[in-house]
């Protein structure tokens, strides 16, 4: 008897590795991460590089891009693109963190539900339903704005609401795997119940929930943007890039960079993560080899 | 037929109260309290804030408080702590514009989604859909109030694309055809706004489901019948791939609701989603209530109503 000729994770990176957008993509969000995190300590350790972002410079307000200010400064005189730059862990950190909570969340009810079937299954899976109603960014914004708009608040509400599709998806990998035989290999052992969950059945269903996690990351940036530009976003003065576009609203059609530059960022990031994540789905999909 | 109507009847009566339960306590089990004035203002008498309190129900256990609010939401009594006009006035008011809104971006995305999704799923593997589910992660990833401003940009130097509101001032029409013809001009831009996203998901949603459906077995003797890839794609394969766009409709709803609180509130659209937002910043708890009670239950009604009618169309859906 051979070996296998290879495992399922190396063939997913090989596979993911002839998909040159993906690897693209996955090169964007390597170098997002490593700004982020460069200017997370700069800003905590009160560096101005390459300016303060906080400065007023009452002389030199809404300036155009130049050699100085290379992308414009804002109606206080601030250099926007050190704004920019230092504002750019927050959305790292909201989208992470986020997808964090809501797996969590997600993976136990998901993991329950699935395991243990019949009336835990039901009851569950109609609150799974009637959360799925509510128009999720105006359940958000409801929650953050009455709790107070903080970074911790909006990580937890947005974790909070979001959870729905991962547990559906764990709930469906579990209900396939709870029949297979090493399983019931393990349940014969004797085994206790939350380590054939998480031991024995979660590692299974890894591939799926990772796929839709890095899918999460940036529909909680874009969640945290839109409540940023209604004002219940991270508060000023830490700047993000959708409080910065928030702020440039009322200077639109004087000063266009105000606007272009952060949402541009914001744009970017969401569709590096959004195609890294897809080619990550069709790296581990197991499906399209049938074809 | 009619037990699947009656077993899906009486999960949507469940699922009503566990939303009336989400909507209620999400508001209320907040820190703060829903004060026309501040908190601490000095000259607001102890004996002011008590009343306010009890006008509102405010000094009773929470139980009661959910029960006063859902039986008020239901006869009409509960009332906005802004302007003491009963929230279902303030809300039905609204509703109809943003029904029209809602309508619209589905109908955008809906057909949109179609075409795309269809014409993707046909060159499926070649540089076409390569590029399309491209471009379709790059509508999911751009914000929506980005675009609108950019649009805005745009627009204002030499467009005639009406920005603000549903109506054009100033104007008065000679009749109700020219009217309406106005109004859907209103809604184009924040219609299609609103629709952006869902554009591409539904695309996504229906290439998949027909890829799905052309490895079926009765595709393969449909094709060794010889009959026109043309015709086993739209005549043979369509068909059966439609159910995902129908079941998408119910997640299509939250989101073009939940989206609509930006893109109302950057055209200054009167519909529910300002409300809200006004709402919010007013922390008017009744309003909120009823309004995340009210928007998640047209949604159930509406994935309801989908239910049933794919039992209707397809006769499998029953046995499940």
């Amino acid at each position: 008897m051979n070996p296998p000729a290879q495992t399922p994770f190396r063939r997913a990176v090989k596979r993911f590795r002839r998909n040159r957008l993906g690897m693209l993509a996955l090169v964007s969000v390597g170098g997002l991460f490593v700004i982020a995190a460069v200017f997370a300590i700069l800003s905590s350790a009160d560096i101005p590089f390459p300016s303060n972002p906080n400065a007023t410079n009452l002389e030199r307000k809404l300036l155009p891009p130049n050699p100085i200010n290379w992308l414009g400064t804002d109606n206080l005189g601030r250099d926007l693109f050190s704004r920019m730059l230092h504002g750019s862990y927050i959305s790292l950190t909201v989208g992470f963190v986020a997808v964090t909570v809501s797996l969590c969340i997600g993976i136990v009810i998901g993991a329950v539900s699935g395991y243990f079937g019949r009336w835990v299954d039901n009851i569950l899976m109609r609150v799974v339903d009637a959360v799925m109603c509510f128009p999720t960014f105006f359940l958000i914004l409801t929650a953050v704005a009455l709790l107070g708009p903080s970074m911790f608040n909006i990580i937890i509400v947005i974790g909070l609401v979001s959870w729905t599709g991962t547990a559906r998806l764990v709930r469906a990998e579990f209900l396939t795997l709870r029949e297979t035989e090493y399983v019931r290999a393990a349940k014969t052992l004797g085994q206790s119940t939350p380590k054939i969950i998480f031991r024995h059945i979660l590692p299974n269903a890894f591939a799926p929930i990772f796929v839709t996690a890095v899918l999460g990351i940036p529909a909680a940036i874009l969640t945290e943007a839109g409540l940023s530009f209604l004002g219940f976003g991270v508060q000023p003065p830490q700047a993000t890039w959708g409080n910065i576009i928030a702020d440039g609203k009322t200077y639109l059609l004087d000063a266009w960079w105000l606007i272009v530059f952060p949402g541009l960022a914001i744009f970017l990031s969401a569709l590096s993560f959004y195609l890294a994540g897809d080619a990550l789905r069709q790296a581990v999909e197991t499906r399209t080899e049938r074809k | 037929m009619t037990t699947f109507i009656l077993r899906r009847l009486l999960i949507t009566a469940v699922l009503v109260f566990f939303i009336s339960i989400i909507s209620f306590f999400i508001i209320t089990l907040t820190p703060g309290s829903p004060y026309p004035w501040g908190e601490l203002n000095p000259k607001i008498s102890e004996s002011v804030k008590a009343n306010f309190r009890k006008q509102f129900h405010l000094d009773e256990p929470i139980w009661n408080q959910y029960w006063f609010n859902m039986r008020g939401l239901f006869t009409g009594e509960l009332r906005s702590i802004k302007d003491g006009r009963p929230v279902l006035e303030r809300i039905s008011e609204r509703l109809p514009a943003t029904l029209a809104l809602n309508l619209c971006a589905m109908t955008i995305a809906l057909s949109f989604g179609l075409l795309v999704g269809v014409y993707s799923a046909k060159v499926s593997g070649q540089w076409q859909d390569t590029s399309l589910s491209t471009v379709a992660f790059g509508f999911l990833a751009i914000p929506e109030f980005w675009v609108a401003y950019l649009l805005i940009i745009g627009l204002t130097a030499g467009f005639a694309v009406p920005l603000m509101g549903t109506v054009s001032h100033g104007i008065i029409f000679p009749n109700a055809i020219a009217a309406t013809l106005d109004w859907i001009w209103h809604l184009a831009l924040p219609a299609t706004m609103l629709a952006l996203g869902s554009i591409a998901v539904q695309s996504r949603y229906v290439r998949a489901s027909l890829l799905e459906t052309l490895r079926e077995d009765y595709i393969r003797t449909a094709q060794a019948k010889g009959l026109s890839p043309e015709k086993v794609l739209y005549h043979h394969a369509l068909r059966n791939s439609l159910r995902p766009l129908i079941t998408g409709i119910g997640s299509l709803l939250p989101a073009l609701i939940g989206g609509a609180v930006i893109i109302e509130t950057i055209f200054a659209y009167p519909g529910i989603g300002r409300l809200g937002y006004q709402a919010v910043l007013e922390r008017d708890y009744p309003t909120l209530v009823a309004l995340n009670f009210i928007t998640a239950l047209l949604v159930l009604l509406g994935n309801l109503l989908a239910d049933i009618l794919y039992a209707i169309v397809d006769p499998r859906v029953r046995l499940e």
